[in-house]
């Protein structure tokens, strides 16, 4: 089982990129023009990769191969939503990263002393709260294009719709208030702000309107759930149980 | 159609028509396809009716593509019919509603729903808890299950370590862990050996006896339906063409039964021309092809004409009949 124990640490050793880009970022020296120094960008940066750690979702892939393979007749036959036990298995995956997503942010502060902080019980409590809304926003963006599936087959190409705005408009490249006003101002009309950059600035404890920022996690939620729900409900019908 | 009370399935009309496409081979035909893709409904199902009552152990017969899977994922649920009415049980299938989910258990060969990486116990923990059912309940039921499977610690080994024999037959217990009264079973024994297929046999026919479940059963193994279907639903193209029971479709394929006779010295053919078609005849050995209607009469003359050591009356092997009817796809 050596393989399994390897395989967990590199799942969260790939979720490196926020490092690569603080590296890249205050190497350049550029951080200041996003308002930051470089402590701020370090402590923005490693929050970002810990929300991520708990945000991040691959139901679209799972979804595509059990649809193609015929495993999901059996799920489909189950007194249980299907995309139940992909939630399930996010989380069971989100739990198993979190001593290695500690263990890289113990290495992050050894190398990077000036950058250690400890975030408040509350911040650390709004923090968690707004992790898990975004990973409910991501899981169900991607519902939307796993269930696609029952239309296109191969909905995973179609994930690369979400993945492209995601991995500018997040905050994972860069915090958003790299961005010009005008680019900031879209940007909040979309989900994908909500998804790192909003929770990041949380955990980091940098300033962030926090009312407004649950009200958009909420009313997204509120407009997914239904849009998956009627969008699978339609999709369902047209399963043909392929590979079974 | 009208529903007797009785009946558990009722199917009215039933057929279901898939869209497809075809593809032209080479970049141009990946043009055409992308470009101006023309796609037309194949039938799969058309037109097909039956009922079953409960307890009914009933056998799906016909050749790849008959139709007979679509007919048990649309009678199961798990796909929309085109045209025509489902009921199971008062239920409409393709609803899913959880009671009749609750109720129902569909195993698709080698499909799997157990979790590939854990062992077989760690899924039917989950499966329980789906199914609602305590942790007592569940230890209880996968006990009675596993003996009856004869299952031990298999259950703790991981899915991907056992053989395809242990697989299936966790995939049996896992799919019968919430009791379901239908059984949709699509070629349970599928690339099993020969004792496997008898050891799940034994259990489904045991099961069946046991708890009255319906079960029904697509299998390309003749020995699976002689062994468990009293009763035989042909399907051909698409269509049904014979339901009933299996004795009957075999007297209909053929209406004459197989006699073999040792004899005690070697005779002429010309001899046996008179009691039936002669099979074979070697030396001291006649196999001879007689009409069910002449079969007491023949072996009575048989017996007084002829110094007979050894005498043998057999169906002909009902695998080559059904073989036949597949290429004919209609009963005599």
């Amino acid at each position: 089982m050596l393989e399994y124990r390897i395989e967990i640490a590199l799942w969260a050793l790939s979720g490196v990129l926020p490092f690569i880009m603080f590296s890249l970022w205050s190497q350049n020296d550029v951080g200041n023009s996003f308002g930051l120094n470089d402590t701020g960008l370090a402590r923005y940066f490693l929050s970002a990769f810990l929300v991520r750690q708990f945000s991040v979702v691959w139901v679209v892939f799972s979804f595509e191969e059990d649809s193609l393979s015929g495993r999901l007749s059996p799920y489909l036959l189950q007194p249980l939503h299907p995309l139940f036990r992909y939630v399930a298995s996010h989380l069971a995956e989100q739990a198993t990263r979190l001593p290695f997503a500690i263990a890289i942010a113990i290495t992050f502060f050894i190398l990077n002393p000036s950058s250690f902080w400890l975030p408040s019980l509350p911040q650390l409590f709004l923090a968690y709260l707004s992790t898990h809304f975004a990973f409910t926003i991501a899981f169900l963006l991607q519902s939307l294009v796993a269930a696609l599936c029952f239309w296109t087959e191969k909905s995973s190409a179609l994930e690369r719709l979400i993945f492209v705005p995601y991995l500018f408009l997040s905050g994972l490249l860069v915090p958003l208030s790299a961005f010009p006003s005008y680019v900031l101002k879209v940007a909040m009309l979309t989900p994908f702000p909500y998804l790192i950059n909003f929770p990041a600035k949380i955990l980091s404890g940098m300033p962030v309107d926090i009312f407004n920022g649950f009200l958009a996690q909420i009313l997204w939620i509120s407009i997914l759930v239904p849009s998956v729900n009627i969008l699978w409900k339609l999709g369902v019908k047209r399963y043909t149980a392929m590979g079974a | 159609m009208h529903n007797n009370p009785s009946d558990l399935i009722v199917v009215d009309q039933l057929s279901k028509y898939y869209r497809v496409a075809n593809k032209q081979p080479g970049f141009k035909g990946t043009l055409k396809h992308f470009f101006d893709r023309k796609t037309y409904d194949v039938p799969a199902v058309t037109d097909i009716s039956f009922k079953i009552s409960p307890g009914e152990v009933v056998g799906f017969l016909g050749a790849n593509g008959a139709g007979k899977t679509t007919l048990l994922k649309m009678m199961c649920g798990l796909i929309y019919p085109s045209k025509g009415l489902v009921d199971v049980g008062g239920f409409s299938p393709q609803r899913r509603q959880t009671a009749f989910l609750k109720e129902i258990t569909l195993v698709m060969g080698q499909k799997q729903q157990l979790i590939w990486d854990l062992p077989p116990m760690d899924s039917l923990y989950v499966n329980a808890a789906i199914y609602g059912l305590s942790d007592h309940e569940a230890k209880v039921r996968i006990n009675e299950l596993a003996e009856m499977l004869e299952l031990g610690e298999e259950l703790t080994r991981p899915v991907r370590k056992l053989s395809l024999g242990q697989r299936m037959k966790s995939e049996i217990l896992a799919a019968l862990l919430h009791k379901p009264s239908v059984l949709f079973l699509d070629e349970p024994t599928l690339g099993l050996d020969v004792n496997a297929q008898a050891r799940v046999r034994s259990f489904l026919s045991e099961y069946n006896k046991r708890t009255g479940a319906t079960i029904l059963l697509t299998s390309h193994y003749m020995a699976d339906i002689t062994a468990l279907c009293p009763r035989v639903i042909c399907i051909h193209k698409g269509k049904l063409f014979y339901d009933g029971d299996l004795d009957s479709l075999a007297n209909s394929l053929s209406p004459s039964r197989e006699v073999k006779v040792e004899l005690k010295n070697p005779c002429a053919s010309e001899q046996f021309e008179k009691y039936g078609e002669i099979q074979d005849l070697n030396d001291r050995f006649v196999c001879l092809l007689v009409s069910r209607d002449k079969l007491t009469d023949v072996v009575s003359n048989l017996l007084t004409d002829f110094d007979i050591i050894d005498l043998e009356i057999s169906d002909p092997p009902i695998d080559e009949l059904i073989g036949e009817l597949f290429i004919k796809g209609k009963v005599n």
